[in-house]
């Protein structure tokens, strides 16, 4: 019964978050930019605003230029993140990559360090006037939603240990059609439903500034306005 | 020294992007002048508020949406993560937390919620969406109005998310639903009627130029012409119509034109594009900014040009430098040697380089000199030929005509700049309270240089720039004219063969004395 609950769970999650992410990809890459409004002083080449892009993801480097604390929380949180999605690629996988493998260690510590990380958002949002004037609700809650996913996690890798060949059993037989049981204790169950949640959610959030990122036309322009005639096909519509 | 109380007579350093202590309501009283009916069906928008405006405006939006990559994903991709917060001039001039740029976003990305995405749909008290009502359409009106589109905010925002495009979007919605400002509107319409902003007819205009000449030859003794419509002539400049009115403005044109005169270029002004301004932009109307650009096509091509060259103005040359090709291209009719549209300052440091411009530096030493970073040049536009040039390049021309060049505190200049307080449709008197309340970061440093490098007078290449820092150093104890043309400085010092020598005061024994002579 429990299996069937998280496995059909699982189906519409995944589906959810791979339809949903498609579906925004195809609508931010068919509504034209009609201008060229990168933000100056801009790269003069494409491989520059590639590079200006890939800096922005890697690094935040926008970030690091407006505010110490929140790119010292963020990078923590998200660095964390990276590295605990990479670990648990051990749970999909067989024979499980080398590489993975490798990043076991540093994964436990990228847990703390992701939870910390989320704590220090979470603080300056109550903390920060100015910031909590901007957050709504789903904002405390969405880094509520993550903060457990963490906790929940960091309890099975620490205290309420969890079976976790089973585990593996169960989302390797999702994969394959061929569906094992789920083992059923709370902080596990718990840790799976909010991460599915977290997945529904994702194409209709503000967590699509994982996709925005690459889409924004101020970082990702070439300034070469004057080089190159830029016309979308609605304004070309304006010339005839 | 100053009346105004407010006003920091620096003794000490003061730190200019000071975050202030939020003050909810500040700033809400203050309403811009609407556009009459008249100003707006002119430029195609209805002219009053349509009975069923709700719907046209989430329906304008929506178009919108799918016009506007920037627009759909910049509204999709804010985080909340407060970057931004501490970073729009007017939110530290006013302290009216809905001038925090992701504030200012969310009153238009709240309506956007409620009625394009799930979450606002079904839950809009958790995401915070909110109908379009009329409160709403109120408040988008006083706070959309300012926001001078500097694009400061979206340096900092770690997906460039542009408040300056929410603006604009904000003001086409408006617009759409009759509810345009007074200033903007109706100064699009005299660009359309008459083709420059200030509505100079061509007649008047002429005999503007016609002064001028005057004007130059009685300082020089020199004929340094103005031309007027010229057909056949190499350059065509489209200069800023306060060019032809206002100071610091016109030294500045006068600078243009003892530059050309001193290489021989051939040159002319056009009476149809009289106009390097386009406000087309600041009402985010691309069909309006594509007519305004326009006239520029039209001239050049009826007068045959081959170059065409930009005076001091930044919002005019963002449209110019980013936008131009895209409005009224292909510009293939023009010499493909030099760049297209070139900045007036491109062209002097050119000439600076090439060894072709001699100055006396000497005739600025009077001046201890900064130089405001305009941010519609500086974030909107480029110039050269390397990413940043547009820094260098003024500055460089600076450095070539004046003795006393000195930079103020890096965080307000270069890509970061502090904008005059006066762009994006601000620079209106209904607006002035705004106006001198998102100066005070650049006055402040400012005043921290005056203190510290003694630095008296501040160069901008921008025509708003200029007009507002007139209207505003006073109430900051500066002198009004403590505000000059990048190309006023080369104006001051430039070496013209065969000028009278005007530095009669004191020493009429030195050589060139003779030329006196030879002018008269
Ligand atoms: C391309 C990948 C991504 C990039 C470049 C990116 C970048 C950023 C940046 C720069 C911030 C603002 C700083 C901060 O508050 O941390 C941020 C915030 C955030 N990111 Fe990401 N992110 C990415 C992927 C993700 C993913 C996959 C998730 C979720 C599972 C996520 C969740 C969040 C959340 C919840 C916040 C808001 C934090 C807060 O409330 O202060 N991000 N992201
Ligand atoms: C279907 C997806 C997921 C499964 C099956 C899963 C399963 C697990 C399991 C079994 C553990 C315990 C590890 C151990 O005892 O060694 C764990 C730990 C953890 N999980 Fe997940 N998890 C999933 C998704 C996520 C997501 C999306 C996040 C983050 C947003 C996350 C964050 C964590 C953290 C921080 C830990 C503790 C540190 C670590 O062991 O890496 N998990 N997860
Ligand atoms: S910096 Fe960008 S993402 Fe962060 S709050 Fe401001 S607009 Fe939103
Ligand atoms: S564009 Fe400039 S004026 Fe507008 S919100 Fe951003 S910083 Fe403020
Ligand atoms: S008027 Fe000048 S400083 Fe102000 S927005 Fe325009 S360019 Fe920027």
């Amino acid at each position: 019964m429990l299996t069937t609950v998280y496995a059909i769970l699982f189906y519409v999650a995944t589906l959810t978050l791979v339809g949903g992410i498609a579906y925004r990809i195809w609508e931010y890459a068919s509504v034209p930019n009609p201008l060229k409004i990168p933000t100056g002083p801009a790269p003069r080449t494409k491989a520059g605003a590639a590079f200006r892009v890939f800096r922005e993801v890697a690094f935040f480097e926008s970030l690091f230029k407006s505010n110490k604390w929140i790119w010292l929380f963020g990078v923590m949180f998200h660095a964390g993140l990276l590295l605990v999605l990479l670990r648990h690629m051990r749970y999909f996988t067989q024979p499980v990559w080398f590489w993975v493998d490798l990043i076991q260690p540093f994964g436990i510590y990228a847990g703390l360090v992701m939870v910390a990380g989320l704590a220090g958002l979470f603080v300056r949002r109550l903390a920060v006037p100015r910031i909590r004037y901007i957050s709504n609700p789903s904002d405390y809650l969405m880094l509520a939603l993550l903060i457990l996913i963490g906790l929940s996690g960091l309890m099975m890798k620490f205290f309420a240990h969890t079976d976790i060949i089973a585990v593996k059993q169960f989302f390797l037989g999702l994969m394959y059609f061929d569906w094992h049981p789920l083992p059923s204790d709370l902080p596990l169950l718990l840790h799976l439903a909010l991460v599915a949640t977290l997945m529904i959610i994702f194409p209709f959030s503000k967590l699509l500034h994982a996709l925005g990122v690459f889409f924004s036309p101020t970082r990702n322009q070439v300034d070469d306005s004057r080089k190159v005639r830029h016309i979308s096909a609605w304004a070309a519509k304006l010339e005839k | 020294m100053s009346e105004e109380a407010k006003t920091p007579t620096v003794d000490e350093y003061l730190d200019p992007l000071a975050t202030p202590c939020m003050q909810p309501g500040a700033m809400a009283d203050i309403h811009t002048f609407p556009a009459a009916p008249e100003h707006q069906e002119k430029l195609g928008f209805p002219g009053e508020l349509p009975e069923n405006w709700e719907q046209v405006a989430v329906a304008k939006m929506g178009e919108l949406l799918g016009k506007y990559r920037g627009f759909r994903v910049f509204l999709d991709s804010c985080v909340k993560c407060g970057a931004c917060t501490d970073k729009c001039h007017y939110f530290m001039g006013t302290a009216d937390p809905k001038n925090m740029p992701v504030a200012r976003q969310d009153l238009l990305r709240s309506v956007y919620r409620r009625y394009y995405t799930f979450g606002g749909k079904y839950f809009p008290k958790l995401v915070g969406a909110r109908d379009m009502t009329k409160d709403v359409l109120d408040e988008w009106y006083t706070y959309f109005h300012q926001c001078s589109q500097c694009r400061r905010c979206s340096v900092y925002c770690p997906y460039g998310i542009d408040t300056a495009e929410i603006s604009m979007a904000a003001r086409e919605i408006m617009d759409s639903v009759g509810v345009g400002q007074k200033y903007c509107n109706e100064i699009l319409g005299k660009v359309y009627d008459i083709g420059n902003n200030l509505g100079l007819p061509p007649k008047a205009l002429k005999m503007t130029l016609e002064d001028f000449e005057e004007d130059l030859e009685d300082e020089t003794g020199l004929e340094i012409k103005m031309p007027l419509d010229v057909k056949g002539a190499e350059i065509l400049l489209v200069t800023p119509s306060a060019d032809f009115f206002a100071e610091p403005h016109i030294d500045g044109l006068f600078g243009y034109a003892k530059v050309f005169h001193a290489v021989g270029a051939s040159w002319t002004l056009s009476s149809v594009a009289s106009e390097a301004g386009n406000f087309g932009m600041f009402i985010g109307s691309y069909e309006t900014m594509r007519n305004v650009s326009m006239r520029i096509r039209d001239a050049a091509l009826e007068l045959g040009v081959k170059r065409i060259i930009f005076g001091e103005c930044g919002h005019a040359w963002r449209v110019a430098y980013s936008f131009l090709n895209t409005l009224a291209g292909p510009f293939d009719f023009l010499d493909p040697r030099y760049p297209f549209p070139q900045h007036i300052c491109e062209y002097t440091w050119d000439l600076i380089q090439k060894g072709e411009l001699k100055f006396d530096k000497s005739k600025n030493d009077e001046y201890r000199l900064t130089f405001h970073d305009s941010c519609n040049v500086a974030r909107g536009a480029s110039m050269g030929s390397k990413p940043g040039d547009q820094f260098e390049i003024p500055r460089n021309i600076l450095k070539a005509t004046c003795n006393h060049y000195f930079d103020m505190d890096e965080d307000t200049i270069k890509e970061v700049t502090v904008c005059c307080g006066g762009g994006g449709g601000i620079l209106t008197d209904d607006l002035m309270d705004v106006r001198v309340k998102g100066a005070s970061p650049r006055m402040t440093a400012l005043g921290n240089l005056r203190k510290e490098k003694g630095v008296t007078h501040m160069a901008a290449i921008c025509a708003i720039c200029k007009s507002q820092f007139t209207k505003i150093m006073p109430k900051y104890d500066f002198e009004m004219d403590s505000i000059l043309s990048v190309h006023q400085m080369v104006s001051n010092a430039i070496i013209l063969e065969g000028a009278i020598n005007e530095d009669d005061d004191d020493d009429d024994d030195i050589p060139g004395a003779p030329d006196v002579e030879a002018a008269e």
